[in-house]
């Protein structure tokens, strides 16, 4: 870890160079667990002086799905905001201990929490379209923030294909990319999200209770993506629904009160917990 | 399990039939129904004694009110065209002052500016339409004039070399289009800035945190998921403005110089339809000069009619998808 941070200090405002990949990749890991992604340590984040997530660490793996569990107010969406520096942006906040993303600390001396960003794509419970772009400029819209690394046109339109073809969602709106975003429906518009926030290529999707919105079949939809994910990318995915996180994630961890009660895999977690709170919880007792 | 009466509601029916609040309901329903229709009425009924009173200019002179030029009461020439460009002129050139600044503000006072500043600025900012027009005539006359006629005009004319262009050229009185435009500007100024910054402060947090995450810059965000979805909203604000500078009266006749001339020229005196009926009413003897003169306030009525309600149409799209 600390050689890691050593990386970024040489080039602190770049999050994902092709030597920190490398070194994730590295089999200096364990071979059967798969390499940590995102490493947590003594994080703490307050809104005032009230902290929501207190002291928590936590290693998350690469190339899997990894579901946060909890009650509501638990802190799960604010431990997924600190990942991507998104829970900053509100004021009065503030955030203690540190967070490596694949080696780099994004929380680091002259790490900028945009280029943060960039690599850290993130949907939200409600979707979020742009009203006023088509459904090719919202695919877009990170692209054109990040436009000096996506010059011409012709390559704009290919990443919009495959982003929307990631999202399942390009068979359904190929003949209608200029149309309004807004003519789509609920579980679309969130296929859409999450094809813009694929746009960008992140390492690491963060997803804040994708499905909260959403009817039974899209919520299915984009359940399926989530699974279908993580050949490629990292997920976290916050949800309330423990049968989602049974279906979709590999890893399960499960907050309390801003705590870490447990981080297993999915499987452990759900049939033989360690912690008695986890047990209550998941048999129903609370929450 | 214990059951409910045979007929549960019968006490209830019974008290309301006794009770006077069915007849007192019908009585509010009549006398807030009589407040509604007494506005609309009195809006037309305006409307139509105008039009009434315009119509004897309209059928003798036709549309030759607004396409000439020549005003002459005792030869029965009422030409009105230099004042419906004198409107319509000084209301561009306050437009073109007053929207970038106006939105220079909202966006500050909306998106960066600290919440102990906000207050104070958005007040003193209002705080300009609370100002009696007279008044700005009098700044405009005493203060406004001789700066631009000093220093504004030389230099524009000059310095600049704008004298070259028609637009710049000629003698600086100081009494002129230009005058006129900036007061409205001023004037306009804080309806645009205040529509505007509510129009941003209503773009959902959602959406700003949607354009954060995907990386962008405070000003990347404000300017492709904050303007964009408040667009409509800040045009509706600039109509509101335009609609003030349309019908605004005093000031302009105080600073505009009241000249019944057509001049490419911001430097040279125009006049405007408010100051053109504001200054003749009280002189008009005869039937056919007073007729013309509502001819011309029947003109105004419209145009500024097309503006407002365009104006509130932008404003209530932006509310209504906020609702959606």
């Amino acid at each position: 870890m600390l050689q890691s941070t050593e990386v970024l200090r040489e080039k602190p405002m770049r999050i994902v160079t092709p030597t920190v990949q490398v070194r994730a990749r590295e089999p200096s890991v364990s071979q059967e667990e798969a390499p940590p992604c995102i490493v947590a340590s003594h994080l703490s984040a307050f809104f005032g002086d009230a902290a929501a997530v207190k002291d928590v660490s936590i290693s998350i793996p690469q190339n899997a799905v990894t579901a946060i569990i909890g009650p509501s107010g638990c802190g799960k969406s604010t431990l997924l905001r600190c990942f991507n520096r998104m829970h900053e942006t509100v004021p009065g906040t503030r955030v203690e201990g540190s967070v490596e993303i694949l080696g780099s600390s994004i929380y680091g001396d002259g790490t900028s929490p945009i280029a943060v960003r960039r690599h850290v794509g993130m949907v939200f419970q409600r979707p979020t379209p742009f009203p006023t772009m088509s459904i090719r400029a919202n695919v877009a819209a990170g692209l054109r923030v990040d436009s000096k690394s996506h010059a011409t046109r012709g390559a704009t339109s290919e990443i919009v294909e495959e982003a929307l073809q990631r999202a399942g969602l390009w068979a359904e709106v190929k003949d209608q990319l200029d149309e309004s975003a807004m003519a789509l429906s609920g579980g679309q518009q969130q296929r859409l999200c999450i094809a813009r926030a694929l746009a960008t290529r992140p390492r690491v999707i963060l997803l804040d209770e994708p499905t909260a919105s959403l009817d039974p079949l899209s919520t299915q939809k984009v359940e399926e993506l989530v699974y279908d994910l993580r050949q490629t990318v990292t997920v976290v995915i916050v949800t309330h629904n423990m049968q989602q996180a049974a279906r979709v994630s590999d890893g399960t961890a499960f907050l309390l009160m801003g705590e870490l009660v447990e981080f297993a895999s999915t499987r452990e977690l759900f049939t033989a917990p360690k912690d008695p709170r986890t047990e209550s919880y998941i048999t129903g007792r609370f929450g | 399990m214990t059951s409910l009466p045979v007929d549960w509601l019968e006490k209830d029916r019974r008290k309301l039939r006794v009770d006077a609040s069915a007849f007192s309901d019908k009585v509010y329903e009549a006398l807030t129904a009589a407040c509604a229709l007494v506005v609309p009425a009195l809006v037309i009924a305006i409307a139509l004694s105008i039009f009434a009173a315009a119509w004897p200019a309209f059928a003798k002179l036709g549309l030759s009110i607004i396409t000439t030029s020549n005003w002459d009461v005792s030869g029965g020439h009422f030409g009105a065209a230099p004042a419906l460009f004198g409107t319509l002129v000084s209301s561009t050139v306050a437009l073109i002052i007053a929207t970038p600044l106006a939105i220079g503000v909202a966006i500050f006072l909306s998106e960066f500016s600290p919440s102990w500043l906000r207050q104070p600025v958005g007040f003193l900012v209002d705080l300009l339409a609370a100002i009696p027009s007279v008044v700005y005539g009098l700044w405009g006359i005493f203060v406004l004039i001789p700066l631009l006629r000093q220093h504004v005009m030389p230099f524009l004319r000059d310095t600049l070399h704008l004298g070259a262009t028609p637009f710049f050229s000629g003698p600086a009185y100081g009494p002129s289009m230009l005058a006129a435009g900036v007061i409205l500007a001023i004037m306009a100024l804080p309806y645009i800035s205040a529509v505007s910054r509510e129009v941003l402060m209503a773009v959902p947090r959602s959406q700003r945190e949607a354009a954060l995450a995907l990386g962008a810059t405070r000003w990347e965000m404000i300017r492709d998921a904050v303007i964009p979805y408040a667009r409509s909203g800040i045009i509706g604000g600039i109509m509101l403005g335009l609609g003030r500078a349309l019908g605004e009266t005093m000031a302009v006749t105080m600073v505009i110089g009241n000249r019944l001339e057509i001049s490419a020229s911001l430097l040279s005196p125009g006049y405007t339809m408010a100051s053109l009926i504001a200054n003749e009413f009280s002189e008009a003897t005869n039937d056919l000069h007073l007729s013309a003169l509502m001819a011309v306030g029947a003109i105004l009525f419209i145009i500024t009619l097309i503006v407002n309600a365009v104006a509130r149409w932008l404003v209530w799209s932006v509310a209504r998808r906020r609702a959606q």
